[in-house]
C-alpha cells in the first residue's frame, strides 16, 4: 500500500459526519447559484423580447407611414365632364380605309398624313368647351380653366378620335384627370393660408377647385393613370408606373432565365461533382466574396462591358437584366449549395449503394429533395434584384422615359429607379405621396414573390 | 499477420468447406485516406453463401474494407485503394469494370437505415426499374412483393405500399434497405452495422432474417456486437488497428482464439 492510499483510509471515517454538513453547503450553494442563473435568464429572455419589440415597431411604422402617404395617391382628383366632339374644330378627313391593291407604304403615307392632321386639332378648345359648361366664366379666362385639367388630357381625347373617328360630333361623358396642382389643393396637401404668390395655382383656378369639388363634378376616383401610364414630366398628374414596371418585368424575366438556371447548374457542379482541390476551394472562397461585393459595383461593372464592350443599349431592361442577374447569381449559388449541403449523405449513399450512377443519385435523389430549398433561394434572389436601384443608376437606367417599354432593348426604368426619380421631382406637395404609391407596389410585389417562396417551400418540403 | 494467413490456410484445407467456392477475396488491400494508411495489406477470402461477421474495436477499419468490397470507398474524396479485390475471379477495381454492375451484384445495407423519401413501392422498384431488370409493371410489382417476403416485411406493409418509407419504425425501414437491396438479385450483400441504430427486438429480427438469406447470399455483416457476430455468422474476422489479426470459423475464433490480441477483445478486454 501506498503512503497515499493509507492517508485516504484513515481520513474517510471522521469525514462521513462531514459528509452530509457539506452536502448541505453545496445544496444551498447550488439554490445561491439556482437564483441567479434563473435572473439572468429572464433577464436574457427580456431583451429578446425588447429587440422584437423595438425591431417589429420600426417595422410597424414603416408600413404605417408609407401606407397612410400612399394610399391616398391612388385616389385622384377627377373631373366628370360632357364633352362635345365638336366637328367645327375637329376638321379632319375620314380615316383612311386600307384600299385593295394598295401597297403597305402608301397605305402607311396616307395614315401617316392622317394622324398628322388629327395632330393639328386644338383638342385643348374642346375641353375648355366642356368645361364652360359648368363655369361659363371659363371662356374669358382660359388659362386659369385650363389648369384644371391636366395637359395630358388632350392627348387622351386625340387617341379617343384616332381610335374611333364616329364619336366627332357626339358628347360623350368622359372622366379628365385634373391638374396635379388641383389634386395638391383639392387634398389639402399645400397650406391654403398661404398668399397668392406661393401658390401653384391662381386664386380663380383654386376658387373655380373648390366650387367643382363642391358641386360633385371634381371627384376622387381610382386612378388607373397611375397603372396605365409611363412616367410624364409635362402632365404630373398622369405620370404612372407602367413604364417602370414593364423594365422590372423583362429584369426579373431575365434574371430568372440566366441567373437561375446558371446559378442552380454551377451550385450542383461545384457541390456534387466537382473534386474538391485548390482550385475548387478558390473558386468557392470568390463567390462567397462577389456575394458581398456592393451592388453599385456590378453596376460598373455592366456599363464597362455589356455597354462599352458589347455595344448594347443605354438605359436597357436588357442590359439592367446582365447585371442584376451577375449580382443575383453568387445569392442562387450560395442558397443551392447550401441546400444540397443539407441533403442527407445517406441518400446518395443509399442511391449509390443499389447502382445509381453519380449523377442518377443527384437527378433522381438528391435534386427532388433539394428543390424547395433551391426555389426558395432563387425566388429570394430574384426578389432582391427586383428591389435594386444602385446598379442601374450606372447603366443608365435613372434617364426619364415617357414610354412604356416594348423589348428588353428599349429605353426604361425600373420600379425602385422610378421610386428615386419621384422622390427628386420638384412638385413635391404630389409626388411624396405617388413615391410612396411606388414603394407600396414595389413591396406589394415582393411580399407576393416571398410569400411564393413560401408557399413553395411548404408545398414540396418532405421530410427523410 | 502470419497468424491471419495460418488460420487462414488451414481453413482452405478444411474439407468441409470445399464445397464453398471463393466469391470474393483481397490481397495486400491497403486503403489510404489522403496520407493516412487506415488498412495495412488486408488478405482474405469470402466464400460463396456463407456469413462472415468483422468485429473489431471501432477505428479498426471494418468499414473501410467492407466499402473495398463494393467500391464504395470511389465516392469518398480522400480515399485511395491499392491491391486486389476480386470477385468471382474478376479485378473489381479493374478499368472494364463497371462499377455500377458491380454494385448490382455487391449490395449494402448501411449503418442508418437511409430508405429513400419516397413511397414504399418506389424505395424497391427503384434498383429493378435502374438496371432494366423488369419489363413491365406486372413483372415490378412481382419483383416487389418477393423482395419484400424475403426481407419478411410483406405482411407488415402490404396495404400501404404507397405510404412513405420513412414513415416505418426504425426496424421495418431497415428491413426496406435489405428488401431494396434484394431486389436487384446481388450475389453479395455487404451490412455495416445494421442493427447498431436498432432495438434489441428489430435487432434480433435483423438477425433471423440473415440466417434465412443464408444459403442464397454472400453476406459480409460488420458488428460491434460479439454475440450478434457468434449467432449469425459462418466465419469471423478479427481486425485491430488496420490489420486482419485473425480469420477462422466463428465458433474457432470465439473458443480459441489464436491471437492473444483477438482473445483480448472477446473477452472484454479491450474495445
Ligand atoms: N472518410 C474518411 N476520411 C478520413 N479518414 C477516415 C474516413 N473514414 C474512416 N477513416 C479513418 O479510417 C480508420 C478506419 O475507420 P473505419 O473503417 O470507419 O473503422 P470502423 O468501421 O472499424 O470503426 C479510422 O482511423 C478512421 O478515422
Ligand atoms: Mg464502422
Amino acid at each position: 500500500m501506498t503512503p497515499s492510499d493509507s492517508e485516504q483510509t484513515k481520513t474517510q471515517q471522521p469525514d462521513l459526519m462531514d459528509l452530509a454538513q457539506k452536502r448541505d453547503l453545496m445544496q444551498q450553494r447550488v439554490a445561491a447559484s439556482l437564483k441567479r442563473r434563473h435572473a439572468s435568464e429572464k433577464r436574457f429572455r427580456l431583451y429578446g423580447m425588447a429587440a422584437v419589440t423595438v425591431a417589429l415597431s420600426f417595422v410597424a411604422i414603416l408600413f404605417i407611414t408609407i401606407l397612410s402617404k400612399g394610399l391616398p395617391a391612388f385616389w385622384q382628383a377627377t373631373l366628370t365632364l360632357d364633352v362635345y366632339f365638336d366637328p367645327e374644330i375637329i376638321e379632319i378627313d375620314e380615316k383612311p380605309v386600307r384600299q385593295p391593291g394598295e401597297s403597305d407604304g402608301a397605305f402607311q403615307q396616307r395614315m401617316l398624313a392622317w394622324q398628322t392632321d388629327l395632330g393639328f386639332v386644338n383638342f385643348n378648345r374642346i375641353i375648355l368647351n366642356s368645361l364652360a359648361e359648368v363655369l361659363p366664366e371659363a371662356p374669358r379666362y382660359q388659362r386659369d380653366a385650363m389648369r384644371l385639367v391636366t395637359s395630358g388630357e388632350r392627348f387622351g381625347l386625340r387617341q379617343l378620335v384616332e381610335d374611333n373617328p364616329a364619336i366627332v360630333g357626339q358628347t360623350l361623358r368622359l372622366k379628365l384627370l385634373a391638374d396635379a396642382n388641383v389634386d395638391v389643393w383639392l387634398k389639402g396637401n399645400i397650406d391654403r393660408s398661404l398668399p397668392d404668390s406661393q401658390q401653384q395655382l391662381s386664386a380663380r383656378t383654386r376658387a373655380w377647385a373648390d366650387e367643382l369639388a363642391e358641386r360633385g363634378i371634381i371627384r376622387n376616383q381610382f386612378s388607373t393613370a397611375l397603372f396605365m401610364n409611363a412616367d410624364s414630366r409635362s402632365s404630373l398628374a398622369s405620370a404612372g408606373l407602367a413604364g417602370a414596371f414593364m423594365g422590372s418585368l423583362m429584369m426579373m424575366l431575365i434574371v430568372m432565365f440566366l441567373a437561375v438556371p446558371v446559378g442552380v447548374a454551377s451550385a450542383i457542379y461545384l457541390e456534387e461533382f466537382a473534386p474538391k482541390n485548390r482550385l475548387t476551394d478558390l473558386i468557392e472562397v470568390n463567390i462567397n466574396n462577389l456575394a458581398a461585393v456592393p451592388s453599385i459595383v456590378f453596376g460598373l461593372l455592366g456599363a464597362s462591358v455589356f455597354i462599352l464592350w458589347f455595344k448594347l443599349p443605354l438605359s436597357a431592361p436588357i442590359v439592367g437584366g446582365l447585371v442584376l442577374s451577375l449580382m443575383t447569381l453568387p445569392t442562387v449559388i450560395i442558397a443551392t449549395r447550401s441546400t444540397l449541403k443539407a441533403i442527407p449523405p445517406s441518400i446518395r449513399q443509399a442511391a449509390l449503394g443499389i447502382g445509381a450512377s453519380k449523377v442518377q443519385s443527384v437527378f433522381h435523389h438528391v435534386l427532388p429533395l433539394a428543390i424547395p430549398g433551391i426555389l426558395t433561394g432563387s425566388i429570394l434572389g430574384v426578389a432582391q434584384a427586383l428591389g435594386e436601384a444602385a446598379p442601374l443608376l450606372l447603366i443608365g437606367m435613372s434617364s426619364f422615359v415617357a414610354s412604356v417599354p416594348g423589348s428588353p432593348f428599349d429605353q426604361s426604368t425600373a420600379l425602385p429607379v422610378q421610386i428615386y426619380l419621384w422622390q427628386g421631382n420638384e412638385l413635391r406637395n404630389f409626388f411624396e405621396a405617388r413615391t410612396s404609391a411606388a414603394i407600396i407596389v414595389l413591396l406589394a410585389l415582393m411580399i407576393s414573390l416571398n410569400a411564393l417562396a413560401i408557399w413553395l417551400r411548404r408545398h414540396f418540403e418532405t421530410r427523410w | 499477420m502470419n497468424t491471419m494467413q495460418v488460420s487462414f490456410g488451414e481453413k482452405k484445407d478444411n474439407a468441409a468447406q470445399a464445397e464453398h467456392a471463393v466469391k470474393m477475396s483481397a490481397r495486400d488491400v491497403k486503403v489510404f485516406y489522403g496520407d493516412n494508411e487506415a488498412l495495412h495489406g488486408i488478405n482474405m477470402d469470402i466464400l460463396e453463401n456463407e456469413v462472415i461477421a468483422f468485429i473489431g474495436p471501432s477505428g479498426c477499419g471494418k468499414s473501410t474494407f467492407l466499402r473495398c468490397l463494393n467500391r464504395m470507398n470511389d465516392t469518398i474524396d480522400t480515399a485511395r485503394v491499392t491491391g486486389l479485390v476480386t470477385l468471382d475471379g474478376k479485378d473489381i477495381y479493374d478499368r472494364s469494370l463497371d462499377v455500377v454492375q458491380l454494385r448490382a451484384q455487391v449490395g449494402m445495407v448501411f449503418q442508418k437505415p437511409n430508405p429513400f423519401p419516397k413511397s414504399i413501392f418506389e424505395n424497391i422498384a427503384y434498383g429493378p426499374r435502374l438496371h432494366g431488370l423488369v419489363d413491365n409493371k406486372r413483372d415490378l410489382d412481382e419483383v416487389v412483393e418477393s423482395s419484400l417476403r424475403r426481407a419478411g416485411l410483406w405482411d407488415e406493409v402490404k396495404d400501404r405500399l404507397e405510404a412513405p418509407g420513412t414513415g416505418l419504425s426504425g426496424g421495418q425501414q431497415q428491413r426496406l434497405c435489405i428488401a431494396r437491396a434484394i431486389a436487384v438479385s446481388p450475389e453479395v450483400i455487404l451490412m455495416d452495422e445494421p442493427c447498431s441504430a436498432l432495438d434489441p427486438i428489430a435487432t434480433s429480427i435483423i438477425e433471423e432474417l440473415i440466417d434465412e438469406l443464408k444459403g442464397s447470399y454472400t453476406i459480409a455483416i460488420v458488428t460491434h456486437n460479439m454475440q450478434q457476430a457468434a449467432r449469425v455468422s459462418d466465419k469471423t474476422a478479427f481486425f485491430h488497428l488496420g490489420n486482419l489479426v485473425e480469420l477462422n470459423d466463428t465458433r474457432e475464433i470465439f473458443t480459441n482464439p489464436q491471437d492473444s490480441r483477438t482473445e483480448d477483445y472477446i473477452t472484454g478486454r479491450f474495445g
